[in-house]
């Protein structure tokens, strides 16, 4: 894992449908000065600048961090960009985390974002290479034959993923950031919303929104204010079109939180893990993910779900921020999970606080369930 | 810094058309072939670098990952930049010191798209690109600040085209150099023809034509340089800087963020027997020159460069490759690799390798 490496400062716009007010860089640039803020610098104290978002296609720029370059303070110093589809977010707190943990900088900005109001992301992940198969229409008509699955195995009953919706967006309402805050969510409204996806309704899936997230990476010795400490961080990837693969419970994932585990010495995450901020962007996935990583045996996932152990007053609150399902600017989404970790066990997280939380899980997921991005912080140094 | 070095190095034959293949099977080749050079099947950490806008579609690496054969599952990542900079973060984490070998590989199609065109959405979306300024337009700007005499830029683009004719993976291309102005030599038909004064002073053969491509990099760390590579190329020294985007803010006839990466990169400290630099117009030359310092007698390109072949998200890391390569064969015992984006050199990374 390298050298130490702690989150000092976190930043986020409020997420919305649509940011009339501000440019692509206005917004980035928002996150960002909140994130130096938090940490008590300013743009002169970061040797490099680490942005991540999804497809270029979505906003129509091309490896917009060119143009980025300029509003993030960059000039002069080293940039990269980050694309890992849906887990970029993470991937890019991780690529960031790695310069520090390298011995390559002691103070690293990352950025993630994403302005839906100026894209099309049905669009752009319905396009395919020519000579290849479209098999979706976004990202939804992709992984709900995954989540039918999911039911198949376990015999979950239906009302499963209306829970998950339901608690996530309670969860919101104490999330001043959050995109979803509907006053009164509960069942009976999740379920009156048409069917999207079977069995994906309406209020189970992520918002389009307009967003960004900023963190301040530093090596011990240039720490200031509160620290989140990294006990572990780690990616895997397999690939989409092989013969075989689990595509419910995918091998990369569980690769990926053993690895996470084995370096921050967690055994049994369900105990050992105050808070996790999982990628959850449709309702289904958080049973699904409870299993993958090991929060629950295999076909338990909805149970726990359905027993209220992920709710914010549970034993293992999941998404106590709303998650996902109720803030998804798709490139930032991933980071913003990496972020709430970190405000966690900072103590930094305000309504959606979840009381004493030491060690937080942020996790990501991309492509066809097949990029996995994750790291455990802690409020000890490791 | 932990020592990190290249111990392999293979790239495509480059085409200047479409040759029907797919990016995945452009890859597998080249995977292929370092993967038997080190008798590696497994690495610690694997980096690519491509974009979505030169195949029109989201997620270019998603199916190279099914040309990797990731399974298990490995430890990888992306960069949506060219695979030069998926090298740095290779090199970045083998520091970690907890895995000891890495794979790099970039790769890129310009044939299926109008390149020029297509560079120009990578511009400020609000304030420059609505201008239409593309991809050669921007560079003729840079152009006439170098004030570069036009008998220097022919000399550079013969001598780039001589060499990539005895380049085995470069194009072919003729030391006769056209007037036709605007177009790539190897796909002219795509390529709307613009009148002279559109994009005074470059010519034609001053840019680096359109090229399918890509390459892959294996770097080691440890007991593990010595074990896979009877003469690796050592990193001695890997840097880059980004400028301010706008091109009115720089001063283009210089590039500060290359002579800033050069000398964080250590390229003074010792004599450079070839440097392999990222020109995709002869006038690059000129200005990475300059910044990097070097001296009279360093070898440029003696692959061509991109300007005999520029398979785009690839043509970096080939240049950092190709200065790998002539000390993995004994011809030169310290090198320099060079990799530029963005609009006008807006962004360098350079890298010292020694024998």
């Amino acid at each position: 894992m390298g050298n130490r490496c702690a989150v000092i400062g976190v930043g986020q716009t409020r997420y919305t449908t649509k940011r009339r007010d501000v440019s692509i860089a206005g917004l980035v640039r928002e996150a960002a000065l909140r994130a130096l803020e938090d940490a008590g610098l300013t743009f002169k104290d970061i040797d490099a600048v680490v942005v991540g978002k999804a497809p270029d296609l979505f906003e129509g720029v091309m490896m917009p961090e060119a143009y980025l370059a300029d509003a993030l303070g960059a000039a002069g110093k080293p940039m990269m960009r980050v694309h890992t589809a849906g887990s970029v977010g993470g991937s890019t707190a991780l690529v960031g985390a790695s310069l520090v943990q390298g011995g390559v900088h002691d103070r690293v900005l990352v950025v993630a974002f994403e302005k839906q109001s100026e894209s099309n992301a049905t669009w752009a992940l319905s396009t395919h290479l020519p000579f290849n198969a479209s098999l979706v229409v976004g990202a939804g008509g992709y992984f709900a034959p995954h989540i039918r699955e999911y039911m198949r195995r376990t015999g979950a009953p239906d009302h499963i993923g209306t829970l998950v919706a339901v608690k996530d967006r309670l969860n919101a309402l104490k999330n001043p950031y959050a995109h979803l805050r509907i006053p009164g969510i509960d069942r009976a409204m999740v379920e009156s919303t048409p069917m999207l996806w079977e069995p994906i309704r309406y209020l189970e899936t992520c918002p389009s929104s307009d967003g960004a997230c900023a963190m301040v990476l530093a090596s011990e010795p240039a720490v200031t204010g509160t620290p989140a400490w990294l006990h572990g961080t780690a990616m895997r990837s397999e690939p989409i079109f092989r013969a075989g693969r689990d595509t419910v419970n995918p091998q990369g994932g569980k690769d990926c939180a053993a690895d996470v585990y084995r370096q921050a010495g967690v055994t049994d995450p369900r105990r050992q893990i105050d808070v996790a901020e999982v990628y959850v962007p449709f309702s289904w996935y958080e049973p699904m993910w409870l299993e993958n990583l090991g929060f629950a045996a295999e076909g338990e996932g909805w149970k726990l779900t359905e027993s209220g152990a992920t709710a914010l007053d549970g034993d293992i609150p999941w998404n106590a921020s709303g998650g996902v399902l109720s803030s998804n600017p798709i490139g930032a989404s991933g980071l913003i999970r990496f972020a709430e970790a970190a405000l966690q066990v900072r103590g930094m997280a305000g309504e959606h606080q979840v009381d004493g939380a030491r060690l937080a899980l942020g996790h990501a997921y991309g492509g066809g369930a097949q990029f996995f991005a994750m790291w455990i912080v802690g409020r000890e140094r490791p | 810094m932990r020592d990190v070095a290249i111990v392999a190095f293979a790239q495509t034959r480059h085409t200047g058309h479409d040759s029907g293949l797919s990016e995945p099977e452009l890859i597998l080749p080249v995977i292929e072939e370092v993967k038997e050079r080190t008798g590696l099947r497994r690495f610690g950490f694997t980096c690519s670098g491509s974009c979505d806008y030169l195949a029109g579609a989201p997620f270019s690496f998603v199916s190279a990952l099914d040309a990797l054969g990731a399974w298990p599952p490995i430890s990888e990542s992306h960069v949506e930049m060219d695979g030069a900079w998926a090298l740095y973060e290779a090199w970045v984490r083998l520091q970690h010191g907890d895995v000891d070998t890495a794979l790099v590989y970039g790769f890129g199609k310009s044939s299926l798209g109008d390149l020029r065109s297509v560079m120009t959405l990578q511009l400020d979306p609000y304030y420059l690109a609505p201008l239409g300024l593309d991809q050669v337009s921007f560079a003729a700007l840079q152009a006439a600040a170098v004030r570069a005499d036009r008998a220097e830029l022919d000399a550079i683009v013969r001598r780039s085209r001589a060499a990539g004719r005895d380049n085995p993976y470069a194009l072919d291309l003729p030391d006769e150099l056209t007037d036709d102005v605007g177009v790539a030599p190897s796909r002219a038909s795509d390529v709307a023809p613009s009148r002279a004064s559109d994009i005074e002073p470059l010519r034609a053969s001053d840019v680096a034509p359109i090229t399918d491509g890509a390459a892959a990099v294996v770097l080691a760390a440890g007991d593990a340089v010595a074990e896979l590579c009877a003469r690796p190329a050592h990193i001695r020294g890997i840097a880059h800087r980004i400028e301010p985007h706008y091109l009115g803010m720089r001063d283009l006839a210089r590039s500060v963020s290359a002579a800033d990466a050069a000398r964080a990169a250590g390229v003074g400290k010792g004599p450079v027997e070839v440097a392999e630099l990222h020109t995709q117009f002869a006038h690059e030359e000129i200005i990475l020159r300059r910044a990097l310092e070097l001296p009279a007698d360093t070898v440029v390109n003696p692959s061509g460069g991109p300007l005999a072949a520029n398979p785009v998200m690839a043509a970096g890391l080939i240049r950092i490759g190709e200065a790998a390569r002539r000390i993995h064969d004994g011809t030169a015992s310290r090198t320099v690799g060079h990799a530029a984006g963005g609009p006008c050199l807006q962004h360098n990374l350079v890298t010292v390798l020694e024998a």
